[in-house]
């Protein structure tokens, strides 16, 4: 196309958005990446200098992936006297794995556990959140509410600080209460944090969706209620959706709260990972793929999401 | 089928008088327009009707049940959006039937109940396909089909064809009509374009200011206004109003205007006061002759009828007049008004004054 047009972009235009998306996306992916390869690196390999960048290749750059970090993280080793291992010939793969160190595998780490809790308090958290804000958010969305704007501010307004604020106050109550290191003092922490979120997005999203839908489906025959959730559900799906990965995102990266209030039962794998540092030397094969693991429940959850969040960020931006 | 009976109906939104006490009663099987300008509480009297706002005040009647407190549900009324709302997230098929779905009704009688809905409706080929993609008439036709296939004991209709083209709306309102015809269900249609009801209407209620101005046939609200507001509502042009001061006596059959004597219909009522003169632009004949004098302004070509602008001594005049008479804009004519035809308004009020013309009009 030659001709000048207003709403086509010109092939320049076109060129250099693309290059800049590309180029940042080059950027922020770059820690990924590096993260991702050092996970199969031996641990020599992870610190060397000039670093070590091309999977399986023998040249200066190159590594031999190995899936030591995965073992040293998942496991817990001992030094063993060279009769001992002698005696006893390795188990399976992974055990062959640490015998070049003169260890065995003695048991599981504690990893499994502590990634197993964030599912729990982050999935659990989310719902809950989204949960409530559906509900509060339909309510303010559709009812006369005495002092609506006046509840809504309230509750913006617990967003008003960093909620680390307030960390020894809830330290204090969580102690007394018994919900020190539990995983419902974690996931309604989580949620009392995310529900402002929740309700402000979804009511956006809700007071988008003509009460007509509603009203068509209480002269249908239905109950307010069974058009609540036949009706309006679906159609706020995308908000829903959004709104989930928001609060989901929050959850799961949350390190401060978790580090000042879980110790063992309730631990997430934030404030775990970094302990692995602690054990036997920087053991940076063994972080970075406990963060690799760590990233991947998000990343699969907004890839599946991708196309509400992308409507939900835009969503109601514009008036129709 | 039912009759509907609406008792000094009263609606308030915090300070705000969305209706204010009306009463009229819509019989069994009549095609009943709720006409009136933007915000005049007609849309808000229908919803009522339905159930979907709660009266602060007054009763409905519905085949004599009380019905005015209850959930939308219980009162077996369907309701045409003016938008649609068909459900977005279902097909056509899942939208007619939801009603039926609604009632627990088994699944073979449903199919063939949205299948004969379809055939009336002429939309069994489109059943299977998402509503998002249709047409606006082929919406609009979803939409009945769901109003329809429960058979409800009457139809709300909330200014149904106002999303739709201008050309289409004419076909879809005869398809309207026809339907309506068919069934014979009582019908209540808001609208605000007073050609839509009177094309359709059996009987037409005039609502303004949350106010019922007038109830009755289309024939009765055109040629026998019952306030200057319901005259100048109807019609295209309107009512030419000509304020003056003057007085009329009980059983008076002329009226002195700017030292003029025009004959009007007999009067039931005396009146001195402001007094506008009301009389439809086709009821206005030019002829030189006249010794009411006035100079033509300008002139509107519509093919068959040509609308002159006048300037007389009590104000300007608009006339419906053949194509073919000449009128050139700068000459001066004489002016006639068809005599039975004339309404008298007390201008302070805007009520017309009873007369052998309007009387027996019901008044809001």
């Amino acid at each position: 196309m030659s001709s000048f047009s207003i709403t086509e972009p010109s092939n320049r235009t076109k060129w250099f958005a693309g290059t800049l998306v590309i180029a940042y996306a080059l950027i922020t992916m770059m820690p990924l990446v590096w993260i991702g390869l050092t996970g199969f690196k031996s641990p020599a390999d992870a610190i060397s200098y000039p670093p070590k960048y091309i999977i399986g290749s023998d040249s200066e750059a190159g590594f031999q992936p190995t899936l030591e970090g995965y073992v040293n993280l998942f496991t817990t080793r001992t030094r063993q006297t060279e009769e001992f291992l002698a005696n006893n010939p390795p188990k399976n793969w992974a055990d062959e794995i640490v015998r070049q160190y003169d260890m065995v595998i003695v048991g599981p780490s504690k990893f499994g556990e502590r990634f197993l809790n964030s599912v729990i308090i982050g999935f659990g958290s989310t719902f809950l959140s989204v949960f409530l804000g559906t509900l509060a958010a339909y309510a303010f969305s559709r009812f006369k509410i005495p002092l609506a704007d006046d509840l809504l501010f309230f509750i913006l307004s617990t967003r008003m600080m960093p909620p680390i604020a307030v960390a020894i106050p809830i330290f204090l109550m969580y102690r007394n209460l018994g919900l020190s290191d539990t995983h419902l003092g974690m996931i309604l922490l989580y949620t009392a944090v995310n529900i402002s979120l929740a309700v402000w997005l979804l009511k956006g999203f809700i007071d988008e969706i003509p009460r007509e839908y509603e009203e068509a489906a209480l002269i249908d025959g239905y109950t307010r209620f069974q058009a609540f959730y036949k009706v309006v559900l679906p159609q706020a799906a995308t908000g829903i959706a959004s709104t989930a990965i928001f609060c989901l995102i929050f959850a799961w990266n949350e390190y401060a709260f978790a580090v000042l209030l879980t110790t063992a039962n309730a631990q997430t794998a934030p404030p775990f990972i970094p302990t692995i540092i602690g054990i036997g030397g920087l053991d940076w094969p063994a972080i970075a793929a406990g963060v690799t693991i760590f990233v991947l429940p998000v990343m699969i959850f907004t890839i599946l999401l991708r196309k509400h969040l992308l409507r939900g960020i835009t969503f109601g931006a514009v008036r129709k | 089928m039912a009759q509907i009976v609406i008792k000094n109906l009263k609606k308030q939104f915090g300070d705000f008088t969305a209706v204010r006490e009306s009463s009229f009663t819509i019989e069994d099987g009549e095609f009943f327009m709720l006409l009136g300008p933007s915000g005049c509480g007609k849309t808000t009297t229908l919803r009522m009707i339905a159930g979907l706002e709660l009266p602060t005040s007054g009763e409905i009647y519905l085949d004599g049940e009380e019905i005015s407190q209850r959930p939308p549900s219980e009162r077996d009324i369907a309701f045409v959006f003016q938008m649609f709302a068909l459900y977005p997230h279902m097909n056509v098929y899942k939208n007619i039937s939801y009603p039926l779905v609604s009632q627990g009704m088994p699944r073979a009688a449903v199919r063939e109940k949205v299948n004969e809905v379809a055939k009336i409706l002429g939309i069994e080929d489109i059943l299977k396909r998402p509503v998002g993609g249709l047409s606006g008439g082929d919406r609009q036709r979803v939409a009945l089909g769901r109003a329809i296939v429960r058979e409800p004991k009457a139809f709300m209709m909330d200014e149904p064809l106002g999303a739709l083209d201008a050309e289409f709306r004419e076909h879809m309102a005869e398809e309207l009509r026809a339907l309506h015809d068919r069934m014979g269900a009582t019908t209540v249609y808001v609208t605000h374009d007073q050609l839509e009801a009177m094309q359709m209407g059996d009987k037409i209620v005039v609502m303004n200011n949350a106010v019922v101005e007038q109830f009755g046939t289309p024939q009765e609200i055109y040629d026998k206004p019952a306030t200057m507001f319901v005259a100048d509502f109807i019609g295209s042009p309107s009512m030419n109003f000509l304020p003056f001061h003057g007085k009329v006596g009980d059983g008076a059959t002329n009226v002195a205007m700017q030292n003029a004597d025009f004959a009007i219909p007999r009067t039931r009522e005396p009146f001195e006061g402001d007094l506008a003169f009301g009389v439809r632009p086709e009821h206005i004949k030019i002829s030189d002759a006249a010794p009411f004098r006035a100079e033509i302004l300008a002139t509107e070509y519509l093919g068959t009828t040509q609308i002159v602008t006048l300037q007389t001594a009590a104000g300007s005049v608009k006339a419906r007049i053949s194509a073919q008479k000449p009128a050139r804009a700068g000459d001066t004519v004489g002016l006639e008004f068809n005599p039975a035809t004339v309404t008298l308004f007390d201008r302070q009020s805007g009520r017309a004054l009873r007369s052998e013309l309007n009387e027996g009009v019901l008044h809001g």
